[in-house]
């Protein structure tokens, strides 16, 4: 199936693959009033987002930038409690400049819930209508970034669903596309091998103190990246399931590291560090898979592959996620939630090689328009939460 | 001659893993051996290609993934009863019997 693609043009020049109306709360006080927008417009593509907390924060305050603006986001509806800490004005002035409506309601003074419901209500729809009609572009593989993420990992994943996104990658990346892969904190273990794939020494080096920076983090923390259903599925250490991991990334030399809300400057693959710099502060890097998720949003990923072998079920605002099932017993007990059958690999069925290609021609039919399970599901998920990060140093993306 | 149900993934390795679930009381081949299993090896589990002596790494991917934390005899099930992280302690939770294991 080679269906053609076709984007929504930005001003920025990028394309998105989804035209989404974005409410976003800016702080936990508005979050109910910004959810009772949305519900009452299920049948559009509107999708909340949003940051909880009260305190300034440079990281969520970016990352909400390149949220609003990511090319997937048609509109945005800012809702703001009136007395948080949040740079409203900053996010409006930036979503303004980037050539898309955008509309702040304040419930203080506004009229309270009710009211600000209603308005906001109201606004979506008008967007909705607009959005509508909007046009597209063709749309070429080269500019497609597609993230990687596994969730909910087994025994299974590192033999099929990993290695096969790591062939779709390769394909990709040879198309001239963009992919980005992360969490430093489970390619402990992976750091020597990974940096003999960067296309510098240097870049080497930074591979290395990327993983050594996630493991001194988590050993402060007294708990690596590893959840005890991960045991029940055959893992039985953080490296392990590392190695696993790391087979998602493919075999293409690895161009550079970028930070949330970086997005890479050309096509290659990427490494994306979640791991926060400078002391431990603020708890754990990434408390859920959806904060990886969203961070590989903040990148500018038109969509992210979800390889599980356990059986996660979550979708995602704002960008599709495509559900890579490693595991052929959790994909007949969860088959409504997922999009890719890999554990055929394991029976016998399907090498990996058909597999990765299986996943290529979805990422472009899915651009193209075709829901994801998630998708079609409701799946919206979304969380945000406090982070520091240094800016990368210069080894980090070789010109 | 290994059972075909266990995949080794390089051969610097020395676990084996289950592609699918093998029930335990079954007598299989490993590396020319027969062993009887313990327990029910599931899919996506270990178990050992050769007798792991205590502090030997264990090797999967060709990789170290952890360290013995006891003899492992070869055929034994190699997980987090007996082998241990190098880097963080692995985490788990005491199920109650009537939580399914899948």
């Amino acid at each position: 199936m080679s269906t053609a693609m076709r984007g929504y043009p930005r001003a920025d020049g990028r394309k998105g693959i989804r035209n989404v109306v974005a409410v976003a709360y800016l702080v936990e006080c508005a979050h109910h009033v910004s959810r009772e927008i949305v519900a009452s417009a299920r049948d559009g593509d509107v999708h909340l987002i949003g940051f909880p907390g009260c305190y300034p924060n440079a990281y969520a305050q970016q990352m909400m930038e390149k949220l609003c603006t990511h090319p997937n986001i048609g509109a945005v509806l800012l809702l703001s409690l009136g007395c948080e800490s949040f740079n409203k004005f900053s996010l409006a002035d930036i979503v303004e400049k980037s050539g898309r409506p955008v509309h702040t309601l304040t419930i203080q003074n506004d009229g309270g819930s009710l009211k600000t419901i209603k308005a906001g209500q109201a606004w979506v729809q008008e967007q909705l209508a607009v959005l509508r009609d909007a046009p597209t572009v063709p749309m070429a593989v080269e500019e497609l970034i597609i993230g990687t993420v596994c969730g909910g990992s087994d025994g299974t994943s590192g033999l099929t669903g990993n290695p096969a996104v790591g062939r779709a990658f390769d394909t990709l990346v040879s198309a001239g596309a963009t992919c980005v892969f992360e969490e430093t904190g489970e390619l402990i273990g992976c750091e020597e091998i990974m940096a003999s794939r960067a296309i510098t020494p240097e870049l080497g080096n930074e591979l290395r103190a990327s993983v050594a920076k996630a493991a001194a983090y988590y050993a402060t923390l007294g708990y690596g990246s590893f959840a005890p259903g991960n045991a029940d599925g055959g893992l039985s250490t953080i490296e392990e399931k590392s190695m696993g991991a790391y087979a998602k990334s493919g075999s293409s030399p690895i161009s550079g590291i970028v930070k949330p809300g970086t997005v890479p400057p050309r096509g290659g693959l990427y490494l994306m560090d979640v791991v926060p710099d400078g002391e431990v502060r603020y708890g754990f890097p990434n408390i859920s898979d959806t904060a990886e998720i969203v961070e590989l949003i903040a990148s500018g990923s038109h969509m992210t592959l979800f390889v599980t072998g356990r059986g996660s079920v979550v979708g995602s605002a704002i960008a599709p996620v495509i559900k890579v099932c490693a595991n052929p017993d959790t994909y007949r007990r969860m088959e409504d939630d997922m999009d890719v059958d890999a554990g055929r690999i394991l029976e016998g069925a399907a090498s990996l090689d058909e597999v990765g290609a299986e996943i290529f021609e979805l990422i472009q039919s899915v651009a193209a328009g075709a829901q994801t399970k998630s998708e079609a599901l409701g799946h919206r998920e979304f969380i945000l939460t406090y982070k520091s990060f240094e800016p990368a140093g210069p080894a980090c993306l070789p010109s | 001659m290994t059972d075909p149900r266990l995949l080794l993934l390089s051969p610097q390795d020395n676990i084996l893993v289950a592609r699918e679930p093998i029930p335990a009381g079954e007598t299989i081949l490993v590396e020319d051996s027969h062993v009887t299993l313990a327990a029910r090896l599931d899919r996506g589990h270990k178990i050992a290609r050769d007798a792991i002596g205590i502090g030997e790494k264990i090797f999967k991917y060709g990789a170290p993934i952890g360290s013995a934390t006891q003899p492992i005899a070869a055929g034994e099930s190699v997980h987090i009863h007996n082998i241990k992280s190098d880097y963080t302690a692995t985490h788990v939770i005491a199920k109650p019997a009537t939580e399914a294991n899948l």
